[in-house]
């Protein structure tokens, strides 16, 4: 715990009135960003967030109240907000309270860093930084080039009237690179170094994005796609790479599976499922080779804990097995209202938002071929790499997602680039033409941290880990003309 | 927190070194927020937050950092000057900027809002009355919002104000249902009473059979919420200068192809009209408006510090993205768009936009919510959601056939970090040969 927690717990403890049940989260987020864009060093950026985060159930009713002034006086304050909102609750509460779980466990938790940021001075990351941009300037059609490498901290207390205490310190690092090319009026870009995902750890995890080594091959594949054709539209067969298969997973898995979107609380926003409370136990999700965990164990995985945002200890469960929808995405609030058995994925994006139900480490498990084997068994279809575009019904449902680089397979062979690949379809049909997985030595972790949901609305980290995998009988389609 | 901040600046400046240069920016929110589920409260809390920007510069280099405020001026300078240690120890470290750029003529101004505001649980309480035996699911977010500027070279600009968001739908069973909302700065419960029962009329509707389209081309109507779903995609790189001059707009064929939209599609960014600070947060002062498309015709883009430095224009804007929407409206009388929609489908939302092929501003995405199949002017049933493709150059271009002369002022409800200051005018469309794929 920040040596500087104590005095604002007893600050709190000082002025929380009596309820049945209070918890205090407390927050400290710093991120440090260097980016390079065309040369140029952009202003660094430091952003820290500090505060608190109330809760309060008591007698038929429950609130909440988040504040920055971490003094007793706005500690105070804050608590007499939620006291208001309690009253008000209490008359109009969806939830029975008396059912709400408390957590009973303490614990702690931190991200193993090798290397930590500060390893490197800043004079070796901008100079790092500089040298990607040079890699990427191969041609005169390179218009823009950008690198990036973010850090973020992030020391997350919780304490409850109960004297659990739950210590997590998480280190994330945000790296990557973008290059784009343009003819024309054509214009296409190409990300790599892990642009748009992040891992758990320190400076060591750039490796495994292939960061700063597959720079100059990031620029060449811009260049290429730029005077690619467009991706055919037929159906055929798709073959994703684990940087697709996250979106894929992330959209017609993980959010038609959270348990909060299937009672009804997001259909304001992030919509409701086409799956119901019924089908747990029964329905047929995917094809046999489908096996999905909720594995908040994977060390360096965007969301790994040991507890969620409510306390609830973190382990490793089957969510869909041999094709089965098992286990929803629901956090024990969720649990006492539904009565099924969830996760521990209870998660709030920062101090000053309520925790609800959010995928954490989501994950599609090796199967047995490795890429040569799944390339081999496609007579005609598109490998597709990286998300670019996505697309969803309200249900999760009807999707249509885009990537940023097509390559056709004929007769099981890899050919040449395509542009502006697509493809769409149904996910409660999709899954169940999966025809073949990838090994570990295709399974790639992954993830975003960009997932929004919630109102208010909440953006957070969620990690994805996939091999390639085959879907047969796709409609695929390119840009232009390939409606 | 006017006076707060200004304390803060006054003594954050002062102390400042030769040669540096101090902007600060302040932003805070005091906001109830209640989320609601069958009509009833799912979760209710209040966020209070307060935040400082810092950019330091000095000889030509720039380094910034945010920071919480607590409201405790010595605790809160005592970060503020650790933080500002730090930024001062990465400066001489920076190559020089090229592209550094920042208010040097003072500029002062203050605009504090009333608050007329309702006491938030009083409005709750006439929403879940008027809704009674409906299943309303949404939330209230109202309460204070404020911006602050200061800098060391003597500028000081303040924007107060307190605003309510009340988002909601209603549904009748599955995914059919009514969405609607009320924002604004005063609240009149009257309003709320109206639009429900318009709801429980809308309702009726949707409990007819519903339609299943066939994937091909419909004709259309699209709601100015629906419009604003399409102009979001559109201004994502469609306006900035930067994603213009390295050929990443989605309206790249506009500018380099000479594609034009209908000539009835006038399109500006109207800082004057809008929610946010006049100011931006390097001290300019934003222009009342900026024109983006006139009759269909490519104009200006928006530029923010950098690029105005880069490429040695005006600064126009604080980010390269519409804040305060506006389209031109048409002829076509609002009371007269079934008639004029004949048979076809009204579309009163799209959901989850994105590009297919961003280099000709082609997009898809899905219907939501009560959209209606229409018969020679009559709504006759809902619509099971459909996804669309298609590209902006047919839908504001050669298949549009008309705009609505009312618009629709949308604040939107957005509230990532903190709530949304986004808003804008639009008119309804009228659209044939709109393309269902899905």
């Amino acid at each position: 715990m920040p040596s500087d927690w104590q005095p604002i717990i007893d600050d709190f403890k000082a002025v929380v009135p009596g309820v049945d049940f209070w918890s205090l989260r407390l927050v400290h987020d710093e991120t440090e960003t260097l980016r390079v864009r065309d040369d140029v060093v952009q202003p660094p950026s430091l952003v820290q967030s500090r505060g608190v985060h109330i809760s309060f159930v008591d007698r038929g009713g429950m609130a909440y109240a988040a504040t920055s002034a971490l003094h007793r006086e706005g500690l105070h304050a804050a608590c007499e907000e939620a006291l208001a909102w309690l009253a008000f609750s209490r008359r109009h509460t969806l939830i029975d309270t008396g059912r709400m779980p408390r957590p009973g466990r303490s614990g702690s938790y931190a991200t193993a860093v090798q290397t930590p940021w500060e390893a490197w001075s800043l004079k070796d990351k901008l100079e790092r930084l500089q040298d990607i941009n040079q890699e990427l300037k191969i041609d005169d059609a390179i218009v823009d080039r950008q690198a990036q490498l973010s850090c973020r901290r992030s020391e997350v207390t919780l304490v409850t009237s109960d004297g659990v205490s739950i210590d997590q310190q998480f280190h994330y690092l945000i790296p990557g690179y973008a290059v784009v090319a343009n003819r024309g009026a054509q214009t296409q870009m190409r990300s790599g170094g892990g642009w748009g995902s992040a891992r758990q750890g320190g400076l060591e995890q750039l490796a495994a994005f292939g960061f700063p080594d597959s720079a100059r091959q990031t620029a060449e594949e811009a260049i290429a796609l730029v005077n690619a054709p467009e991706c055919p539209a037929t159906c055929a067969d798709v073959l994703l790479m684990p940087s697709q298969m996250m979106l894929q997973i992330h959209e017609s898995i993980g959010h038609p599976l959270e348990l909060d979107r299937i009672v009804g609380d997001e259909r304001n926003y992030a919509g409701t499922s086409f799956v119901d409370l019924d089908m747990f136990g029964s329905y047929r999700y995917g094809s046999e080779l489908l096996n999905i965990t909720f594995d908040p164990t994977v060390g360096a995985e965007m969301a790994s804990y040991a507890f969620d945002d409510e306390g609830t200890p973190a382990e490793r469960s089957y969510l869909i097995r041999d094709g089965i929808l098992e286990r929803p995405l629901g956090g024990a609030v969720s649990q006492a209202r539904t009565g099924m058995a969830g996760v521990a994925n209870a998660r709030a994006c920062d101090w000053n938002r309520p925790a609800i139900d959010r995928m954490a480490n989501l994950n599609l498990e090796p199967g047995t071929l490795s890429l040569d084997e799944l390339i081999a068994s496609i007579e005609y279809g598109v490998l597709m790499d990286t998300n670019r575009s996505w697309s969803i019904d309200d249900s999760r449902n009807k999707f249509q997602f885009g990537c940023e680089l097509g390559r056709l397979i004929e007769n099981g062979e890899l050919k040449g680039l395509v542009r502006n690949p697509n493809y769409r379809g149904i996910s409660a049909t999709f899954w169940r033409n999966l025809a073949a997985v990838g090994d570990a030595g295709s399974f790639e972790v992954w993830g975003t941290p960009y997932c929004g949901k919630g109102e208010p609305n909440q953006m957070v980290q969620v990690g994805h880990a996939s091999p390639a995998c085959v879907f047969r009988n796709v409609e695929i389609l390119g840009g232009v003309g390939g409606r | 927190m006017e006076t707060y901040f200004r304390e803060l600046s006054d003594t954050l400046c002062t102390g400042l070194p030769a040669g540096e240069v101090l902007l600060l920016n302040y932003q805070g929110e005091d906001t109830d927020f209640v989320r609601l589920n069958g009509n009833k409260v799912r979760q209710a809390g209040h966020v209070c937050q307060q935040t400082l920007h810092l950019d330091l510069i000095n000889n030509g280099r720039e380094a910034s950092a945010a920071l919480p405020l607590a409201g405790q001026l010595d605790d809160d300078l005592a970060r503020a000057q650790s933080v500002l240690g730090r930024l001062r120890k990465q400066l001489p470290l920076l190559p020089e900027d090229p592209h550094l750029n920042y208010a040097t003529e003072v500029h002062n101004s203050s605009r504090r809002g009333d608050n007329n505001l309702p006491a938030a649980n009083q409005a709750l309480e006439q929403l879940i009355t008027a809704a009674r035996g409906l299943d309303l699911v949404g939330i209230w977010a109202g309460g204070e919002m404020s911006h602050g500027f200061s800098n060391s070279l003597g500028q000081f600009n303040w924007h107060g104000a307190c605003s309510f968001n009340l988002d909601w739908s209603i549904y009748r069973d599955g995914d059919k249902a009514v969405k609607q909302n009320y924002a604004g700065f005063a609240w009149d419960s009257e309003i709320v009473v109206q639009k429900i029962a318009h709801a429980r009329d809308t309702l009726e509707l949707l409990g007819q059979k519903p339609v299943s389209l066939e994937p091909g081309k419909y004709r259309v109507f699209l709601t100015p919420a629906a419009l604003y779903e399409l102009m979001k995609m559109v201004s994502w790189g469609g306006f900035g200068l930067k994603s213009h001059r390295t050929a990443q707009t989605p309206l790249l064929s506009m500018v380099r192809e000479g594609a034009t939209l209908h000539k009835d599609v006038t399109i500006s960014e109207l800082h004057a009209d809008g929610l946010s600070p006049r100011f931006t947060r390097a001290g300019f002062i934003k222009p009342d408006s900026v024109e983006l498309i006139k009759a269909g015709a490519y104009r200006n883009c928006l530029a923010n510090r950098r690029s105005a430095r880069e490429y040695n224009t005006a600064v126009n804007c604080g980010i390269e993205q519409p804040h305060s929407l506006h389209i031109a409206g048409g002829e076509l009388q609002q009371n007269d768009v079934f008639t004029a929609l004949d048979t076809g489908l009204y579309i009163s939302n799209l959901w989850y936009c994105n590009f297919s092929d961003r280099n000709h501003c082609r997009i898809t995405g899905m219907t939501r919510f009560a959209c209606l199949w229409v018969e020679q002017g009559k709504p006759v049933a809902p619509v099971n959601v459909m996804r669309f493709d298609e590209s902006i150059y047919h839908i504001l271009g050669d298949c549009l056939e008309g705009l609505t002369r009312e618009h629709e002022h949308i604040l939107d409800a957005g509230s990532y970090e903190w709530r949304s200051d986004a808003s804008a005018c639009l008119p309804g469309a009228l659209i044939n040969d709109f393309t269902f794929t899905l």
